[in-house]
């Protein structure tokens, strides 16, 4: 018989959750900029309001363009749904408050972006939600770290600063061994790179911000379930398999079997946190998503010429890209990778914090600035900008060096952000005489 | 809530209300790799308008215990003793594909219990290709794919089902492949080739449509792939039944929930009296 499977990445990235509008014709997806939709009778109202019918009530809690986002995005990662929020750090937190309360444990890799280093290590603590730090690579660290009131395994597919290659299959494999959940975040990689749930995670989270939306223009975050994970099985969750008082009681995981997180994420924390995204925002990154095959390749083809050329540089001192041989996550990126390892990297130059400086300030085409995943190239130096307060020794510990320099390849001409990084080498290296 | 049928546990999901059985009850019964999920707005609906329900999770599906029975005739019985289980003398039967046949072999069996019958997405006879029983036997996982992709009419169906921002395909596929692993079928089979050769056994349809004593609805999806609404005519006219179509495919409760409620408002609205 023939075969038969769901559209392609490709076809999904363009068409998924989206149709010509049936009021307008509209083929783009409209922009629903209202706080509210109208109710057909009191009765319709009523329904809406106790999930006897789908529905939008109120744009915090659900919009329609929104909700274009978050089927397109599911789509593409192979989830059940998916929830937007205000930044990639309420999705974050969106997930963490969902499963966890005062006196809740989270085991997380060491090796994250800096703001879920903060909210995990100092903020959730103030709300007596305490984490435990594990090298990625340490299995070991990972299992012994587990406690009774360990809620969530968290990490980054590609770990910063160094891009550890989190072992999704090892790491998810220990959780579900021990009745919990993988949550990962998948920004630095999206899903035309890998797809976490394929390879055993149970929840997936982007900074929006970055690759998805990929121009530079908005902040947003998306929390995905992979609706695999089995909540009632683990006996670890009351949250999700016992009633509910903040709504009517329910018993999240009786209403759906497999979208149990996301009802209540977005009937508890959604509603309650309020930290939603605009429609406009949702629309932008939706713009995004239709390009993001298209960039993404070229982002990674950028990204692999301009490692070929600082990995040759005099002036450089090692890169840190998990294609490289040497990269201590080689052979796992090329098992979980294969269509590359994005385009965000660092590396070291020889020299001085001056000289780290020198170079940043003589760079023409690379933005200097603090964010990563825009179409633009960009460019910073944690040692002057943000790790400034450390001194060296406190910058070795955190695996970043005076003269280490992070990039976002973007999608001008290799050639061209070559001779931007050959010319500002040059510089560097005439600012030491 | 929890019940015991044939000296094993069975479970049906009651709307989010405790199940009253002085109420007049509306039994659902899910279809193949299929729970009482895929009833929730509606088990709610109703359960809130004036209703006892029983979202059934059948033998090896979702909470309830194996093992899977062995026909339509069977689930039948052990829906109808699911019934005194619960205290309810006579109910509504409204099932979806595999459950659809379900309800009307209960409606035959017993037409005393059976107050009115829908069936949504539904065909007779049931017939499953030997290509897609065999892929169910040795690839579940791929046929799975295969049946969520017949089985969807759309990838931008809205509101989605059961809120916004769920995406139905993947939806479908999860909770497929949750009843995969939760139980095996019979005789070596895994649960999909189970269910599929229960749809595709079944040969009793007609004669039993003679001894449906009450009034019938057939609510169909126009795109629907699975259970095409052509393979419904002689059924149809059997049960003399009221027909509904509506803009969608198999997974009518999914892509158009509005739809297949108002159908059902007004199928549980019809005269009880035996036609």
């Amino acid at each position: 018989m023939p075969g038969a499977a769901d559209p392609g990445f490709d076809t999904l990235a363009l068409h998924a959750g989206a149709a010509p509008d049936p009021a307008t014709g509209a083929r783009a997806v409209p922009i629903h900029l209202t706080t509210s939709f109208v109710f057909e009778s009191s009765e319709h109202a009523a329904s809406l309001f106790n999930l006897e019918r789908s529905g939008h009530v109120y744009s915090r809690i659900s919009n329609p363009t929104n909700a274009v986002l978050e089927e397109r995005v599911s789509a593409l990662e192979g989830g059940v749904g998916a929830i937007a929020t205000a930044s990639g750090q309420a999705a974050l937190h969106l997930a963490v408050a969902t499963l966890a309360g005062a006196g809740s444990h989270i085991v997380s890799s060491s090796a994250l972006y800096g703001g879920s280093h903060n909210l995990l290590h100092y903020t959730l603590a103030r709300f007596g939600i305490e984490t435990t730090f594990v090298k990625p690579g340490d299995f070991d660290g990972w299992r012994a770290a587990i406690r009774p009131n360990t809620k969530l395994l968290f990490g980054e597919t590609l770990g910063n600063p160094g891009l550890d290659v989190l072992d999704i299959p090892a790491v998810s494999a220990l959780a579900h061994e021990h009745g919990l959940p993988l949550l990962v975040d998948s920004t630095f990689t999206t899903p035309w790179l890998m797809k976490p749930f394929d390879h055993g995670a149970d929840l997936v989270f982007h900074s929006a911000t970055k690759f998805l939306s990929g121009h530079g223009t908005v902040i947003g975050g998306v929390l995905v379930d992979s609706g695999q994970f089995d909540w009632d099985r683990s006996g670890r969750f009351p949250e999700l398999t016992q009633g509910y008082g903040g709504f009517h009681g329910m018993v999240f995981s009786e209403e759906s079997t497999v979208g149990a997180f996301l009802l209540r994420a977005r009937r508890e924390g959604l509603r309650d946190f309020g930290a939603c995204m605009s429609p406009h925002t949702a629309w932008l990154i939706l713009q995004g998503i239709e390009t993001l095959p298209l960039r993404m390749a070229r982002h990674v083809e950028n990204t692999r010429k301009v490692v070929a050329f600082l990995s040759a540089h005099p002036m450089v001192s090692s890169v840190g890209y998990p294609e490289l041989e040497g990269h201590p996550s080689h052979a796992l990126a090329k098992k979980l990778l294969p269509r590359g390892c994005g385009s965000v990297f660092s590396f070291d130059i020889k020299g001085t914090r001056a000289q780290g400086k020198s170079f940043i300030e003589s760079l023409k085409l690379f933005s200097h600035l603090a964010n990563v995943g825009d179409c633009r190239s960009l460019v910073i130096h944690p040692a002057s900008t943000t790790h400034f307060r450390m001194d060296d020794a406190a910058l070795a510990q955190a695996g970043i060096g005076p003269g280490t320099i992070r990039l976002s390849i973007g999608l001008e001409d290799a050639d061209d952000l070559i001779d931007d990084l050959k010319r500002a080498l040059k510089v560097a290296e005439k600012a030491v005489a | 809530m929890e019940l015991v049928v044939d000296g094993r546990k069975a479970y049906a999901y009651t709307g989010g209300k405790p199940f009253d059985p002085a109420l007049p009850c509306v039994v659902f019964v899910h279809g193949a790799l299929h729970d009482h999920s895929v009833w929730n707005l509606l088990a709610r609906w109703f359960a809130h308008h004036g209703h006892a329900v029983l979202a059934v999770d059948q033998p090896a599906h979702g909470r309830s215990e194996g093992p899977a029975l062995a026909s339509v005739e069977a689930l039948a019985d052990w829906t109808l003793a699911l019934l005194d289980a619960a205290g309810v003398a006579r109910a509504d039967f409204v099932g979806h594909s595999m459950g659809s046949l379900v309800g009307l072999e209960a409606a035959a069996r017993a037409p005393q219990r059976v107050s009115r019958l829908v069936m949504v997405a539904t065909a007779y006879p049931m017939k499953v290709s030997d290509a897609l029983l065999s892929t169910a036997r040795e690839q579940p996982l791929r046929a799975i794919d295969m049946v969520n992709v017949f089985s969807h009419s759309s990838i931008a169906s809205k509101p989605s089902y059961p809120g916004p921002g769920m995406w139905l395909h993947g939806s479908n596929r999860a909770l497929m492949r949750r009843t995969l692993a939760g139980a095996p079928g019979l005789d070596g089979s895994n649960l999909f080739e189970h269910d599929f050769r229960v749809c595709d056994r079944y040969a009793n349809g007609l004669q039993a449509a003679d001894n449906v004593r009450c009034p019938v609805t057939l609510v169909l999806g126009e795109r629907d792939q699975m259970t095409t609404p052509k393979h419904t005519r002689d059924i149809a006219k059997a049960l003399r039944a009221h027909i509904v179509t509506l803009p969608a495919g198999h997974t009518l409760m999914t892509e158009v929930p509005d739809g297949v409620l108002n159908a059902l408002r007004e199928a549980l609205a019809r005269p009880v009296e035996h036609s």
